[in-house]
């Protein structure tokens, strides 16, 4: 009698472990298929049924007859992810899943590139960030060999390597000492994606003006202001004549014009002329009467 | 009985999920601000909200607010073929568990792990066919937009047999493929 009961109490407990197993082999599903490869669906039972596959990237919905194998041709489940498959019938539903993974072969880069513009001899002053995608734009997790480079104008090269983790890679390359257009590219096998950098000239290396009289006036005159590798600071920087004499000063901005600036002040006996751009001082000059 | 069937509903309609973030793991050179992680953990969580609701409601606009690109362009893609089908899903979050792994280094991607577990339910002609209950990890990238952090990438594939939860992530669990770099400098 005791041992009845326990049979019985294990046959309760027993029950729905046997419901879940025998719906799991009701329905045979492929584990996991390539994206947009051919699979079939088999389900046991008789009579007519609608199956649904879901997915937030894909739903298919079809009448089968219990019993049969769904075939279903390539291409029919291209978006990666993961499906919940349900056969529904009058008698219930039986329910599964299976993963669509993304192919192996990349087709697509999407290349975060910063900043499209910055100074010469700026060391990490570039970035980069590559995201590697299959031909249904599906991102390819597995690890995949990604390279980076980044030519400047005068035709060098940094290079670096890097595999992708969970579908990224990433870099960091220093801006060279040449002004100019640069090219910054990721590639993985021949797909590549290509970003233009603009390296601009630094900040101004050395200041130096000259003084030529003119009339009650002074005229005021830089060299080419460069910076520190010899390339030219672009028009518009700011440079600053400032003009010390007994009971005051002036001061008078003046944005670079063809790689100099100028300027007239008046003159005042004993007056002392200052040049500065940026944190960069240049001369001085004195004017005694 | 009735007014407990209502009080249930109501609190499955209201119910938030769980939520845990890890971010012991993020890799790349820039630091994730606390600011950052919560606006972008912010933005995720709302992108499942919006996407429950576009996908009840078949509508593809909803997606907007929450979602870029391919992601958008996909889910759009599937609401329009659920449209078409004469059927809606019910995705019902009720846990993520949230690992940041990358922060680009020019702050324009935060790329996330969530291992969530969520509720699919069918309803065919306003009849409801089945619910599933789900555990999938999903593999997340946000990108800052106008005022948020949008869904460009989302996709998933089954839960790994170790969940790694927060507390429970092996240390050094995804150094295995970390990015292996060599660098190369010529004529610079």
């Amino acid at each position: 009698m005791k041992a009845g009961l326990i049979v019985f109490l294990g046959s309760l407990l027993l029950a729905p472990v046997h419901a879940a197993k025998a719906q799991d082999e009701a329905l045979k599903l492929p584990k996991s298929i390539k994206a947009g490869s051919a699979f079939s669906i088999k389900n046991a039972g008789g009579g007519e049924a609608t199956l649904y596959i879901i997915g937030p990237g894909q739903v298919l919905k079809r009448d089968v007859k219990a019993g049969d194998a769904e075939y279903f041709p390539a291409k029919s489940l291209y978006n990666a992810g993961h499906y919940v498959v349900i056969l529904a019938q009058a008698s219930g539903t039986q329910t599964g899943s299976f993963d669509v993974t993304p192919t192996s072969t990349p087709d697509k880069l999407s290349f975060l590139a910063n900043p499209s513009r910055l100074p010469i001899g700026v060391r990490h002053g570039i970035s980069g960030a590559v995201y590697v995608f299959d031909a249904y734009g599906n991102l390819i997790t597995a690890p995949t060999p990604v390279s980076f480079e980044f030519s400047s104008p005068t035709g060098a090269v940094q290079k670096d390597h890097a595999t992708t983790n969970i579908g990224r890679a990433w870099t960091e390359m220093d801006s060279t000492s040449q002004q100019g257009r640069s090219k910054f590219e990721a590639r993985v096998g021949e797909v590549t994606s290509e970003r233009i950098i603009r390296q601009v000239p630094g900040d101004p290396c050395t200041l130096k003006m000259r003084a030529q009289q003119s009339g009650q006036q002074l005229q005021l005159q830089t060299d080419p202001v460069r910076d520190c590798s010899g390339n030219a600071v672009p028009d518009g920087t700011i440079v600053t004549f400032t003009e010390t004499y007994a009971g005051g000063q002036s001061t008078v901005d003046v944005p670079l014009k063809r790689d100099i600036a100028e300027v007239k002040m008046p003159l005042h006996s004993g007056a002392r002329f200052t040049v500065a751009s940026g944190v960069v001082l240049g001369n001085q000059i004195g004017w005694e009467k | 009985m009735v007014g407990l069937g209502l009080a249930l509903a109501s609190s499955v309609l209201t119910a938030q999920p769980a939520v845990q973030v890890d971010t012991s793991q993020v890799q790349g050179p820039r630091q994730l601000e606390e600011q950052t992680k919560t606006a972008a953990i912010r933005g995720y969580l709302k992108a499942w909200q919006s996407m429950g609701d576009a996908f009840l409601q078949n509508r593809a606009d909803l997606l907007d607010g929450d979602f870029l690109g391919a992601a958008r362009d996909k889910l759009a893609d599937t609401i329009g073929e659920q449209t078409k089908l004469g059927f809606q899903t019910r995705y019902q979050d009720r846990a993520h568990h949230i690992q940041f792994v990358f922060y680009s280094p020019e702050g324009l991607s935060i790329e996330l792990i969530d291992h969530v577990e969520y509720d699919v339910q069918v309803i065919d002609h306003g009849k409801p066919i089945s619910t599933v209950p789900v555990s999938a990890r999903y593999v997340v990238v946000l990108t800052p937009a106008e005022v948020q952090w949008k869904v460009r990438i989302m996709q998933a594939d089954s839960e790994p047999v170790d969940h790694p939860g927060s507390e429970k992530v092996p240390a050094g669990k995804l150094t295995n493929d970390q990015t292996v770099r060599s660098k190369a400098k010529q004529g610079v």
